[in-house]
């Protein structure tokens, strides 16, 4: 078996955690964990697990208010959207409310911040919780001013009477009133009336970014810190033969040098002592190791070959009817990998039998649970306290940084050591997007109209994050007893892993969709942005047009043929005409394209127009120009959907036309920005525009994935409208639009 | 032992002269502008202004420094108030993670400082080196033009550039 | 009153003569042809001209920085003023549409336009003079059926008198061997093949051989080292001064792929050149690369050894030493060159070169060393390839200059090199760079 292969013991045994973990985060009000009682199972998003209001608010005595929330900020402005909607419901200024994320002995276990779930999840259970607690401030008011509620009325701090009298937040709270469970109905500010959800707040993190002030884990300094370095093995399975680590220790500022099977580590007093040393150390290991990577210029054949799981997205019949016009078409995604702009880094510190990492993981409660095992701790015995990285988007090497933290701590107790990865390890390390596969083939009635359609689409898992689970950890893999990795379990629909959006959103009589889970995994792989709703909208939305050009129709048109929901159509309709699309003006060597989707087939819509241009004589292209139109329901902070969107366009681009991690039979050969480019600003487009489609009591979707899919596809459809050339493989790289198009 | 002149100040550092300034700054003087990004000098995370030009930090070493003004994203700042850049990059929220802004805005800034109305190609050349994984690429350019712009218009008239 | 006479009479006949000479400089006009349509070509045929054309590489001196594709107006800078390339593509108006196959193939082979005008062998047809009828015919293909674009021609910034054209008519009469290529039985048909492209179409002598005061190469030293916009072009035959002799295998590689683990990356006007090679026939590249591998010596023995001695020094354990005086250059090598070019670079093959298998290292000549530390080394846009930032702007020259004088005494293997302050600030106010 090739690559990290779960055992067949493991694959049999099933991979519980991860479900439950996965689940709760993907769902809706399942009264699972502790927490839950009666009621509790019609309690809506984060609340179902966490009813108390005061595990959300805290008021203290002078008034101060906390918020806390389980989800992390990962670069994507949540603080700032909970911040908006803490501070609406309880009436104050966003500068009132301090908002505490993601810590393990502060903060709900809200899993992971993830599939745009955030503000759904974390933002309806503080919303609740927020205007109850104004509910029941204003009724402790009341009693206390013996008037009935509705004549007082909560501001800026205090409740206030007619007359004037007011009587302070904190004077009223006690440690008691939030104390209680939340209710599941609410009586929200009234939308006419929003002074901040709605609005473009500023985001409250940035002022310290752009300035210099302490804002990332990196930035981090305990007293007494000290700095750490792993050295990784040069591929996968690779055991440590020897390392002369004694003339490592004799190097200046060294502290420790860590040997534990095939796992190396360096703690040094100063940071570039570090890296010094980790150098040496790498040179002088000597290691030992077994080709298991697939045959890159075979890879999708081989993959094809893999067992695999067959899931049914849709049950029906896959038979063509009679009559109709059949098209198909196969479409490929390379691995493509998070590369993450700061390499993943944590700070762990062991001191009186407590271990405390302070770490940008997307899921401290899981974490913990896993580093628990992994160091064979008491759970309550590790606080995991979420601080700030770089984008990561997905699961990268976080909390692998974080496990290393957690031994290098334990090595030299009583030290805060602080271990930061060095490029080439988060991007040999990190776990990959999978490489993905699939087939198309639909029917067009006499009409033009899809009267059939079958897909089949096969991936490695897109989730193999920690859930608990030590085997997740790289660190795991090579200590002297290793941990194995979990077999993965495929995430159940609709949110899906390889099957994400493998649906189509279209009104089809006859459907059938199968996903084939590969168990397998040739490169460490897990969660990238969208996961495989990236690659299934590619192929659907790239097929799509493919029976529009079948059907003599304008892409849009014939996406609207086929739409029915409302609130589709509008997204479609808004792009179309923003970008001005039938007023498209003919250029040679620029072509327009189209893509539509609706996240998870339950979440944010968006709709896109995009402008490409050619060069002939390399194959280039460069995006020139997008619009997009998103609906993801009440949108509390629009600019901030707007950046999301803006940069999900950008990343999808560069992704879609550069990116594919580059391997042979042994090691991954993408280990620096030299070897797996990136977009540049001289490839940027000249303009972005996004409409944000508002509603108002519609509830809230994430937008943080939405435009990965539909970039890949309006960019592949229109090289077709440039080039008449069809590309299926993703990346659409230079090379391959030269041969399509020819000299 | 090494003098480095950092915004204006002298720090007197007993360190390994094949330092490179980044672990300097961040580890000896604990500034936190400058970022480890890759430390090869491909992503410019860790980009300062040494005289006048953009360098990146994990790749000079301090024993290079003595003597030569360094310039970081802490040393934009005049009386308390953020430079003409940092204003642009917080009223455009020029910014998603806002891991790459400080290599961003230092690169920005080197650049109007020796042409202060660069056109849109120039400033994408000259913005190259530096990295943004999230895309943020259209507000930050939109930052730099206004930062540009406003740069000008706070000259007198006879020494603003003409529009190109 | 004879003596008088005489003089007369040799006035006479040099006038008389020069004047019959300059109306015979006047070659014929070749009659226009309507364009030909695009389709009219086979389409196999034109494939073939693309890939001769990526060995050609006239997209590289035909395309002006941003411009249209082939259709000139590049500055080309030669010791006689400024050249503007002309506009290829085939537009009838300011382009090559009206030229036959026949005019197209005089102008390559002859150095002679349509009309009968003499060109500048900044246009290097003295090399296509070797090329064949049939890849003439392919080339045209390729031409023929790019796109057209009109353009406005700059003219050409030559003072007296090398603005007179038909004055290339002399130089050609004394520098330019028209003769067809003639394969050396000797040798098998890989090696011919090379020597053919080489020669020719390949026009490598262009910058990798010397010139004369009056810019013509001499036969006699081909290929034994040149120059092109400043950076030295090294002699590619047994002068040469790679560390690790080249063989055909390596040099296949560096010339496909713009680098070669024992011998660094491509820089400066090299680039430009292994990037078009990438769209060669590989198999061309192939024996490109064995004619110039055999051109520098082969395989012999004495050649072997070198490479092994220069593969020996490669590969130190520990960064040098540095003696008295170089404790600067030893920091800025530690903290700005190692993590890249000492052991343990993180990156893929290319990794940074060893130094002591750079040829820019060991040249005699740091000026190509300089150029690259001062300006990195970097793709055009967004390919996995080589990559070294610019140095120019973090370092001094003063700085430099140790940096340089240290690699140079612990990485290279001949005299220290002198004067590199002053180089390097010469440098770097020139236009010239990676």
């Amino acid at each position: 078996m090739t690559g990290i292969t779960p055992s067949r013991r493991a694959v049999l045994k099933g991979g519980g955690a991860l479900i439950v973990s996965v689940t709760l985060s993907a769902g809706r009000a399942l009264a699972q964990g502790a927490g839950a009682g009666a009621g509790a199972a019609a309690l809506p998003g984060s609340l179902a697990r966490t009813p108390l209001i005061d595990a959300w608010l805290r008021i203290d005595g002078d008034g101060k208010i906390t918020a806390f929330t389980g989800k992390a900020e990962l670069g994507q402005g949540i603080k700032t959207a909970l911040v908006q909607i803490a501070a609406e419901e309880l009436i104050v200024a966003p500068e009132a409310i301090e908002l505490v994320t993601a810590d393990t002995a502060r903060t709900p276990d809200e899993g992971y911040t993830a599939g745009s779930r955030s503000v759904a999840d974390s933002g309806t259970a503080i919303r609740i919780a927020a205007a109850q607690a104004r509910a029941l401030l204003i009724g402790a008011a009341a009693a206390r001013l013996l008037v009935a509620p509705e004549q007082l009325r909560a501001a800026d701090g205090f409740v206030v009477a007619d007359g004037g009298r007011r009587i302070g937040y904190g004077e009223l709270a006690g440690a008691e009133l939030l104390h209680v469970r939340a209710g599941p109905q609410a009586n929200f500010v009234d939308a006419g009336r929003h002074r901040l959800i709605g609005k473009s707040v500023p985001r409250v993190d940035l002022p310290a970014k752009i300035t210099g002030g302490a804002a990332f884990v990196q930035d981090l300094r305990l007293p007494g810190m000290v700095h750490g370095r792993i050295v990784l093995p040069p591929s996968y399975g690779a055991k440590l033969r020897e390392a002369d680590t004694a003339s490592i220790e004799r190097l200046p500022g060294v502290l420790k040098v860590v040997r534990d099977g095939s796992y190396l580590g360096v703690i040094a007093e100063r940071e570039y002592q570090a890296v010094v040393a980790m150098r040496a150390l790498a040179a002088a290991a000597r290691w030992e190791e077994t080709p298991a990577l697939p045959d890159p210029d075979h890879l999708f054949e081989m993959l094809a070959t893999l067992p695999a799981q067959a899931i049914s997205v849709r049950d029906g019949d896959s038979t063509m009817p009679p009559g109709t016009r059949v098209v198909t078409a196969r479409y490929r995604r390379a691995y493509q990998m998070h590369g993450a702009i700061g390499p993943s880094c944590a700070v762990g510190l062991y001191q009186e039998g407590a271990l405390t990492v302070w770490t940008h993981s997307q899921g401290v409660y899981p974490l913990r649970a896993a580093i628990a095992e992994l160091t064979r701790l008491p759970p309550d015995k590790v606080r995991c306290i979420h601080a700030e990285g770089s984008g990561c988007y997905g699961h990268n090497g976080a909390d692998d940084a974080a496990a290393d933290a957690a031994l290098l701590a334990l090595a030299l107790p009583g030290r805060p050591v602080r271990v930061q990865w060095m490029r080439e390890q988060e991007h040999s390390w990190e776990p990959y997007g999978s490489a993905m596969l699939s087939e198309a083939r639909a029917a067009l009635d006499a009409d033009h109209r899809i009267v059939a359609w079958d897909y089949r689409v096969r991936s490695s898992t897109h989730a193999t994050r920690p859930g608990g689970r030590a085997g997740n950890l790289v660190a795991a893999w090579h200590r002297d007893t290793p941990v194995a990795q979990p077999a993965p379990q495929p995430i159940p629909l609709p949110a899906g892993g390889g099957d994400r959006n493998a649906l189509p959103y279209y009104a089809i009589p006859q459907l059938r969709v199968v996903y084939d889970f590969m168990p397998a995994m040739p490169l460490r792989v897990s969660a990238l942005r969208g996961l495989g709703s990236y690659m299934n909208i590619f192929a659907i939305e790239s097929f799509i047009d493919e029976l529009a050009l079948a059907a003599q129709a304008d892409p849009v048109d014939f996406r609207l043929k086929h739409l029915e929901d409302r609130r589709a159509r509008e997204a479609v309709t808004r792009a179309a005409e923003r970008f001005a699309w039938s007023a498209f003006g003919r250029r040679p060597d620029r072509g327009r394209g189209f893509a539509f989707a609706r996240y998870e087939n339950t979440a944010a819509y968006i709709a896109l127009a995009v402008e490409i241009e050619l060069d002939r004589e390399s194959g280039r292209v460069r995006l020139v120009r997008a619009v997009a139109a998103i609906d993801c329901g009440e949108a509390v902070n629009p600019d901030g959907i707007q950046n999301q969107i803006e940069g999900g366009i950008l990343q999808a681009a560069s992704w879609t036309l550069y990116e594919s991690v580059q391997f042979d039979r042994s090691r991954i050969l993408s280990r620096d920005w030299s070897s797996y480019p990136i977009m540049r600003f001289p490839a940027a487009p000249d303009r972005v525009t996004v409409e944000v489609i508002d509603r108002p009591g519609a509830g809230f979707f994430g937008a943080g994935e939405a435009a990965q899919g539909p970039t890949a596809a309006a960019i592949a459809n229109a090289i077709a409208d440039a080039a008449g050339v069809r590309l299926r493989d993703i990346p659409i790289a230079a090379a391959s639009v030269k041969a399509a198009i020819g000299v | 032992m090494i003098t480095l002149s950092v915004n204006g100040r002298a720090h007197r550092l007993d360190i390994d002269p094949a330092t490179p300034l980044l672990y300097a700054l961040r580890g000896e003087l604990g500034l936190n502008g400058a970022k480890f990004g890759c430390g090869l000098g491909q992503c410019g995370a860790c980009t300062v202004i040494v005289g006048g030009e953009p360098v990146f930090s994990c790749l000079v070493p301090v024993a290079s420094l003595q003597d030569r003004p360094i310039t970081t994203l802490e040393g934009l700042a005049a009386h308390g108030k953020p430079g003409a850049l940092q204003q642009a990059f917080i009223a455009e929220e020029a910014a998603q993670c806002g891991y790459c802004t400080s290599g961003m805005i230092m690169r920005a800034q080197a650049l109007l400082e020796r042409n202060p109305a660069p056109s849109d190609a120039e400033i994408r050349t000259a913005m190259a080196p530096n990295l943004c994984r999230c895309g943020t690429h259209m507000r930050i350019l939109r930052a730099i033009r206004r930062a540009g712009e406003a740069l000008q218009k706070a000259l007198p008239p006879a020494d603003r550039q003409p529009d190109r | 009153m004879r003596i008088r006479r005489i003089v007369l009479a040799v006035g006479a006949v040099a006038v008389l003569g020069a004047a019959g000479f300059v109306i015979a400089a006047q070659r014929p006009l070749i009659p226009e042809i309507d364009p030909p349509a695009p389709g009219t070509f086979d389409r196999a045929l034109v494939e073939t001209g693309a890939r001769l054309a990526a060995i050609g590489n006239c997209h590289v001196c035909h395309t002006a920085p941003g411009g249209a594709d082939y259709a000139g107006n590049r500055a080309l800078p030669t010791p006689f003023g400024t050249v503007f390339s002309s506009n290829i593509t085939p537009a009838p108006g300011s382009g090559i549409g009206h030229w036959s196959q026949a005019a197209f193939g005089r102008a390559m082979r002859e150095g002679i336009g349509r009309r009968g005008d003499h060109l500048y062998p900044a246009f290097p047809y003295p090399h296509f003079a070797k090329l064949s009828d049939a890849d003439i015919g392919a080339l045209y293909a390729f031409i023929m059926t790019r796109r057209p674009v009109e353009t406005v021609q700059r003219p050409n910034d030559l003072g007296l008198p090398f603005n007179q054209r038909w004055l290339m008519a002399v130089w050609n009469l004394v520098f330019f061997d028209a003769a067809p290529f003639r394969p050396d039985p000797q040798h098998d048909a890989l090696w011919n093949r090379g020597a053919y492209l080489v020669a020719g179409l390949g026009h490598c002598g262009d910058c990798h051989s010397p010139r004369n005061a009056l810019g013509a190469e001499t036969t006699a030293e081909a290929l034994a080292g040149g120059e092109a916009e400043g950076w030295g072009a090294p002699a590619l035959n047994a002068a040469s001064p790679a560390p690790v002799p080249w063989d055909a295998e390596h040099l296949d590689a560096y010339l496909r792929r713009g680098w070669d683990v024992e011998h660094g990356a491509a820089a400066g006007p090299m680039r430009p050149v292994v990037d078009a090679l990438a769209r060669a026939d590989p198999a061309d590249v192939r024996a490109i690369a064995t004619y110039l591998a055999a051109n520098e010596g082969g395989a012999s023995a004495d050649r072997q050894r070198r490479a092994s001695e220069a593969r020996a020094r490669a590969g130190k354990a520990s960064l040098p030493q540095p003696a008295a005086g170089e404790e600067l250059g030893a920091a800025i090598f530690a903290g700005a060159c190692a993590a890249c070019h000492a052991g343990g670079s993180p990156m893929v093959p290319p990794h940074g070169i060893d130094l002591a298998l750079s040829t820019a290292v060991n040249e005699a000549d740091p000026g190509n060393a300089i150029r690259i530390v001062q300006g990195g080394i970097q793709p055009d846009d967004e390919r996995a390839g080589p990559w070294m930032p610019p140095f120019a702007g973090a370092f001094t020259d003063a700085q430099l200059a140790s940096l340089l004088g240290y690699i140079r005494a612990h990485y290279g293997s001949g005299a220290a090199w002198t004067g590199l302050a002053a180089k390097i600030h010469d440098l770097r106010q020139s236009k010239g760079g990676a």
